[in-house]
């Protein structure tokens, strides 16, 4: 049975137990006098029936998927005779999709060598094999689970603690979910990073002020020679980044404080979730709006008063992402200072304080560990940001300060460098590991210089 | 202490009916009993600091105040009584606007301050708040030092023009706080992590720091225990001497200790204004009579 039906039959066979385990839960009690004299109420015997079903049944069940492919591939390359077996990993790759390809009447069988249709029907049988037995094992898992569960149903034992453990881990792994996605996407980056400084030095990558990633294809090729200093796409990363904060830091914070201290609440209700759509925009629209309406009157504006611009800027690129990124530190910075208690406004108002001193006295310093939060968060955003960049700044690696002129971002050279056709271990693929990795550590310093001002200023109040 | 309180004239409000009502034997008097706008006692003095008259306020579409009228001395301690939801607290905050911050409140009638309408579109509702400071029933001292908690007003208002002026303010505040002792070693701590009966005195420094003329207290000492609320009744006394104090307070036995005149509110009425003792001797109003017996409320 495929695992797209078998999910389903598992969950079924949860609520049969947790039916059962309930009904059986209740006539056991009623001899004692009622569901009192239980060490947990019914549904906690249910529940637990339910879980001790699923959970290993489930676990079983992703296990299967994850290592049945490897496991039968291996068998089946094994199986190969001598002359045929594959040499290198390339020919063995080769040669597995060569065989389930047969397998699948993908290919034309007489188009291929003998050992390759015998493989096929092995790798045929023992899919179908792993197919049932897993099917059997499964339910036989699952309903085992159950029939433990249920005959656990007595007065004596306390269901709601195995539940609530059972709860606990479940919350456990799925928090673990988060973090170890995290560790798997920094080490692979790290490896990758560790190859690419195999190939570019790295006080080259660190201190280069020259970026131009080509590698020769050929040994004679002109201009084959790369340079990967990371110094102007950071630059540029910095410039629209500074901008976009510019424009989103001092107007969001604003509106933030219109929003809470003066906005009616009929006027909040209407406000607050149009200045949080800015935030749903998809950002290729922010894109060409910020390469064909922002970028084009840059330059004209820059030309009626005698400065050169380039037709793709930083300044275009940084307005319209600061626009974009207003929602995350209005929003944000609004329900911090909501939270604020009352007792402390009135405290202030008492005192002669008008709202705007208030605001500056009282409220901003006890809020600003969630405005920091929101700058953090629409800083992670500008830095990140990619579309609008490659649409309205360019692609052109200048190191500049100059807003005017046209500046590329470390995302835009990562996308320029993975797209595409590639060979995966030439320095110019790994270069975007690279980048990835110092943009990961230059996020990461910011949050922490962030974490310090916010211990140093902020008023803790309660 | 009636002493102290030689302006109160025994004049009767408007309208005051009759003095000895057939006494009641209910529970809980009903509010027909209440005629609007009628106030047994002496609610008016010769020489009000507040002249309040028929003073209304609603919530939305409900009146929460209605039609009170009263004077409140210079230099006296006068304390509100009355059951939850009577009005009281309502009724002390028209006293400095802060129910400004409440959307639907409105407030209608004359509250004059020195003569001086103080719900006047054109007045100024800082300097009214800098004239009639206010102390809350949860004590809510800044997330700031102690220091920066005390010179928050007199900065505000500038009161100081040099540092060593200031200094002064916060010594001298804290000292009529009664609070001198106890933290002028370490002003600069955060007033947060005081006890809560530190924190309230610290409240009643900050505002006093300001030099008003009135001290407003709703409920000071309700979220303090028996000592603290010795302290502050103790420093309500002597701040008694030099600023109109009116006070909100749950406890009767508080009333009778600290003020002059008692106001006893029900039900958004002002039943009855008197002097302290007779209040709580021989109340006039046989509803006044069955709260501080404690019969309801």
């Amino acid at each position: 049975m495929q695992t797209a039906n078998l999910l389903p039959l598992v969950l079924v066979i949860a609520v049969v137990a947790y039916a059962l385990a309930y009904t059986r839960s209740r006539s056991v009690a009623e001899p004692l006098g009622g569901i009192r004299n239980l060490k947990a109420l019914p549904f906690y015997y249910a529940a637990r029936a339910a879980l001790w079903c699923a959970i290993p049944a489930l676990i079983l069940l992703g296990a299967w998927a994850a290592f049945e492919g490897k496991v039968i591939q291996n068998m089946v390359v094994s199986s190969l005779p001598a002359e045929v077996a594959p040499q290198s990993p390339g020919e063995a790759s080769l040669i597995v999709s060569q065989i389930s390809n047969v397998a699948e009447g993908k290919l034309d069988p007489t188009r291929v060598p003998e050992a390759v249709l015998g493989a096929a029907d092995l790798l045929q049988n023992l899919r179908a094999e792993s197919s049932n037995f897993k099917t059997t094992l499964v339910i036989l898992i699952a309903v085992l689970g159950s029939a433990f569960a249920w005959t656990r149903v007595q007065p004596h034992i306390n269901a709601r603690e195995n539940v609530e453990r059972t709860l606990r881990w479940l919350f456990f792994a799925c928090a673990a979910v988060a973090i170890l996605t995290t560790v798997g996407i920094v080490l692979s980056v790290i490896f990758e990073t560790v190859r690419f400084f195999g190939k570019v030095p790295i006080t080259e990558f660190l201190f280069g002020t020259s970026w131009s990633p080509q590698t020769a294809l050929r040994a004679d090729q002109v201009g084959s020679d790369g340079a990967f200093g990371m110094i102007p796409l950071f630059t540029g990363t910095l410039l629209i980044s500074a901008i976009a904060l510019l424009v989103a830091v001092p107007v969001g914070l604003m509106s933030a404080i219109y929003l809470s201290e003066y906005a009616s609440k009929r006027g909040r209700a209407i406000i607050k979730p149009l200045l949080e759509m800015l935030a749903g925009v998809p950002t290729v629209v922010y894109g060409f709006f910020a390469a064909l309406t922002v970028a084009p009157f840059i330059a004209g504006v820059a030309d009626m008063i005698g400065l050169n611009a380039s037709v793709q800027s930083a300044l275009a690129a940084g307005l319209v992402m600061g626009v974009m990124i207003i929602p995350f530190v209005s929003s944000l910075s609004d329900d911090v200072i909501n939270a604020v208690p009352q007792n402390l406004r009135d405290g202030s108002l008492a005192l002669g304080a008008t709202q705007a001193e208030t605001m500056k006295n009282v409220i901003f310093p006890a809020a600003l560990p969630g405005i920091m939060g929101g700058i953090m968060l629409a800083a992670s955003r500008a830095i990140g940001e990619t579309m609008i960049v490659v649409m309205a700044a360019g692609l052109a690696a200048n190191l500049t300060a100059n807003p005017l002129d046209s500046v590329t971002t470390v995302t835009v050279q990562i996308v320029t460098l993975l797209t595409g056709d590639q060979e995966f271990d030439s320095a110019k693929t790994l270069a975007a590991f690279a980048l990835g990795m110092m943009l990961f550590i230059v996020t990461l310093i910011l949050n922490i210089i962030a974490l310090h001002v916010v211990r140093k200023y902020r008023e803790q109040y309660d | 202490m009636n002493t102290m309180n030689p302006t109160v004239t025994s004049e009767t409000g408007a309208g005051v009916v009759e003095d000895k009502v057939a006494p009641v034997k209910e529970e809980r008097p009903a509010e027909a009993e209440l005629e609007e706008g009628v106030t047994v006692g002496t609610p008016y003095s010769d020489d009000p600091k507040f002249k309040l008259r028929n003073v209304e306020v609603f919530y939305g579409e409900s009146r929460a105040i209605k039609n009170i009228s009263l004077d409140i001395a210079r230099n006296e301690v006068i304390a509100f009584i009355g059951p939850s939801g009577c009005g009281k607290s309502t009724f002390l905050r028209c006293l400095n606007r802060m129910n400004d911050s409440i959307d639907i409140c409105k407030v209608k009638g004359s509250l004059q301050l020195d003569d001086n309408d103080i719900y006047d579109p054109s007045r100024d509702v800082v300097e009214l708040r800098a004239r009639v400071g206010m102390v809350f029933q949860k004590p809510n001292p800044f997330p700031k030092s102690i220091y920066d908690n005390v010179a928050y007003g007199p900065r505000i208002h500038g009161l100081a023009n040099r540092k060593s002026d200031l200094d002064d303010i916060v010594e001298n505040s804290l000292r009529k706080a009664g609070l001198w002792n106890e933290v002028k070693d370490r002003l600069d701590a955060t007033a947060t992590g005081m006890s809560g009966g530190q924190q309230q005195r610290l409240c009643i420094a900050r505002t006093i720091a300001v030099s008003p003329e009135v001290v407003l207290m709703d409920e000071p000492c309700s979220a303090l225990d028996p000592i603290a609320t010795a302290k502050v009744e103790e420093l309500i006394a002597e701040l008694s001497e030099s600023y109109t104090i009116v006070i909100v307070t749950h406890s009767m036995q508080q009333a009778a200790r600290v003020s002059h005149r008692t106001a006893y509110f029900h039900l958004g009425h002002l039943v009855e204004v008197n002097e302290t003792n007779k209040v709580f001797t021989s109340p006039e109003h046989n509803m006044t009579e069955s709260y501080i017996t404690g019969r309801f409320g």
